[in-house]
């Protein structure tokens, strides 16, 4: 196998440029920038087999996306905290668009103040503009989603948001299996959507329209989102058979006899997955797909494994509410006979999930509330 | 009789050692900056610095004046708001050329439009620095940079042209390396009421001075006096001879009325509330 020692950003601009892209239209932002420097490398040497190019802001870069997918391109675009959360008009104006684009967030937290730190509440804030989101915990999830990515909104003709951790997979080096273009872009193929804009043809695209336009719009758009989940096991078996790996939704590592389990997205899953020897008597659920939430998927998982506790790792905070994701698990829970007790374990601010933190929320009673300053963290 | 200020008052001496690289300019214009608000002996609680984000962003972070920090390119859309929220303080974006003119391109232009009393000054070093030497709407064409490794395929903004035509009162253009008269234009551009702009052509040695100069700082000062010529020789050259630099010196100096002027006298009702003594 052709394994390389590479970046998580590195992994995702190289799965980019396996894939085959025809425009890549990004603006620079930590750290997510090693991104878009190594796709400028790859063209600036000819290899990324379409156009780069640095606009003035994250705003401009997804609308330039926007338009070259409206003319037939597949695009490609990345960014993280700031830049995300700048996008926020074009996210939504590209996902009632239905276009199939695909883009990389880098979690960073969002100021103020100026912050760098790796909070998830910058892609987790957007989970209600039509994307689909994608959680990565190490380099070669990161690359390997980035591909599947392409075939999963070309075929729902629905965007794409792949996540990853800045820094911990960011700018941490991996072993990752790089495949070569040929194989990959045998295996992807070209874009799967028509061109909207096209000479000989007249099209006028997303006019005033009016209510009921709209209301059909978004149940359409709602109803193929819930087809994703079908899609990507489709996809993953497909994947399997030409690369030997395969991903799930959701995954659950439960030892025998467990009745508790840590419920974790990106790198804070693999953390978890590392100590989980020592975390005696738990298990780990591994959540992937966020959007659309696989509710169906972690209900079997709870019912069959007869998990009595959940500690979620909200790497995140709604303000007001808590951890996004536990806000999702408790609602996709709700209408299990025999509800487990969920716990949030509140990282906000993107701080480190260490050991101890882990070890400290298992030893508390599942009618604990998990406070911050037992783990070290000072509130001033 | 009121002690001197000095322009310690306005430096943060414990911030020292600065985050800056080595032989980055920044510095020079910080102690600059420092040393017009000691000379117009303006209080330090009555200057306001707004930045974004970037290397030249964090110049606040070392002032002993206000120090507002916002979100990348929006230091004008902010300083805006303080400046109607209350006319008596003097605020003063710092901004790079990405935070200028990139991602804040349009609060740049508009700011000049409205003609609105805020002192910009831009630390023009050709690239993205913070984020590791991108190419920026100043790299100047077919410039190497991490996102254009074979040479950058759009032109470069004039800025201070940029800044004339849009309707700035003062707009100057200086580099690093013209300390004299980088303080004697900030100075100015302080002391007008209106929009002003000082443009600094500056150094970053650790990026776009590598890829296309020399790493060494001396070679990227020597790179400023060598493309930058004063307006009195400027102005004798021929076309072709222009085209080879870029003029140093003050462009524009003029007194169009400033927004809350001319605010002021459409709807004097308005102007009654609101904070600040100079209503
Ligand atoms: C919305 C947003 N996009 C991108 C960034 C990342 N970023 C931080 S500073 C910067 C550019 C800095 O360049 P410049 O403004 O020229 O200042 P310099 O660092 O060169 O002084 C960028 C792109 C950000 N902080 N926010
Ligand atoms: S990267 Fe460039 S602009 Fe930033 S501190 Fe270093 S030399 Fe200065």
């Amino acid at each position: 196998m052709p394994y390389e020692l590479i970046s998580g950003c590195q992994a995702a601009a190289i799965a980019v440029q396996r894939a085959g892209v025809d425009l890549v239209a990004a603006y620079p932002i930590t750290p997510q920038t090693a991104i878009v420097e190594t796709l400028a490398n790859f063209e600036a040497k000819g290899e990324l087999g379409g156009e780069f190019v640095s606009v003035e802001s994250e705003y401009s870069a997804l609308s330039c996306c926007n338009g070259a997918v409206a003319a037939g391109a597949r695009v490609f675009t990345a960014t993280s905290s700031h830049g995300l959360a700048y996008m926020h008009e074009m996210i939504q104006w590209c996902s009632g668009a239905r276009f199939p684009i695909v883009m990389v967030n880098v979690n960073r937290a969002v100021g103020a103040p100026w912050v760098l730190d790796p909070d998830q509440g910058d892609s987790l804030s957007q989970r209600d503009t039509g994307w689909m989101q994608i959680y990565c915990a190490n380099a070669q999830e990161v690359f390997d989603t980035v591909l599947q990515a392409f075939m999963l909104s070309e075929e729902l003709l629905l965007p794409s948001l792949v996540v990853f951790d800045g820094f911990y997979i960011s700018h941490t080096y991996e072993p990752v299996d790089v495949p070569e273009v040929e194989k990959v872009r045998e295996f992807i193929g070209p874009p799967q959507f028509q061109a909207q804009v096209e000479p000989g043809v007249q099209a006028n695209l997303h006019g005033l329209s009016k209510g009921e336009t709209q209301l059909q719009l978004v149940r359409r758009r709602h109803e193929d989102m819930l087809r994703a989940p079908q899609v990507f096991t489709a996809i993953n078996e497909k994947f399997y058979r030409v690369f030997g790996r395969s991903y799930k939704t959701v995954d659950a590592t439960i030892p025998e006899g467990s009745k508790t389990a840590f419920l974790a997205a990106g790198s804070t899953a693999e953390t978890v997955k590392w100590f989980l020897p020592e975390l005696k008597g738990c298990g780990l659920i591994q959540l992937r797909m966020f959007r659309p939430f696989p509710g169906d998927e972690l209900g079997r998982i709870v019912e069959e494994q007869g998990l009595e506790r959940l500690i979620i790792v909200d790497r995140n905070c709604s303000t007001g509410t808590g951890g996004y994701f536990a806000q999702e698990v408790r609602a996709a829970l709700y209408g299990l006979t025999v509800r487990p007790v969920i716990q949030d374990l509140l990282l906000a601010g993107g701080i480190d999930l260490t050991k101890d933190i882990l070890a400290g929320a298992a030893e508390k009673s599942p009618g604990d509330k998990l406070v911050d300053q037992e783990w070290g963290v000072e509130l001033k | 009789m009121a002690v001197k200020l000095s322009y310690r008052e306005y430096f943060k001496e414990d911030a020292l050692p600065l985050m800056w690289c080595s032989g980055c300019g920044n510095g020079i214009l910080l102690r600059a900056i420092t040393d017009s608000l000691a000379d117009l002996q303006i209080p330090p609680h009555q200057v306001v610095v707004s930045t974004g984000i970037g290397c030249w962003g964090k110049a606040d972070d070392y002032m002993k004046t206000h120090a507002f920090h916002g979100s990348h390119g929006r230091a004008l859309a902010f300083g805006t708001g303080i400046k109607l929220g209350n006319p008596d303080l003097h605020v003063i974006a710092l901004m790079g050329d990405g935070d200028a003119l990139a991602i804040g391109g349009n609060h740049f232009i508009h700011s000049a439009r409205r003609n609105i009393d805020i002192t910009a000054v831009v630390s023009n070093n050709f690239n993205y620095g913070m984020t590791g030497g991108q190419y920026s709407p100043t790299t100047p064409l077919s410039s190497k940079t991490t996102t254009s490794p074979i040479g950058v395929a759009e032109p470069a903004f004039d800025v201070c042209g940029l800044s004339e035509q849009c309707g700035a009162n003062y707009v100057a253009r200086t580099t690093a390396y013209h300390v004299t008269q980088m303080k004697r234009m900030i100075t100015a551009a302080i002391q007008k009421k209106g929009f002003s702009v000082v443009e600094v052509l500056n150094t970053c040695p650790t990026h776009f001075g590598r890829r296309n100069i020399a790493g060494d700082p001396v070679s990227v000062m020597q790179y400023l006096k060598d493309i930058t010529v004063n307006k009195s020789r400027y102005e004798k050259m021929d076309e072709e001879e222009k085209a080879k630099y870029l003029v140093t010196g003050e462009l524009v100096n003029k007194d169009r009325p400033d927004f809350l002027s001319v605010y002021r006298e459409l709807n004097p009702a308005a102007s009654e509330t609101g904070r600040g003594e100079s209503k």
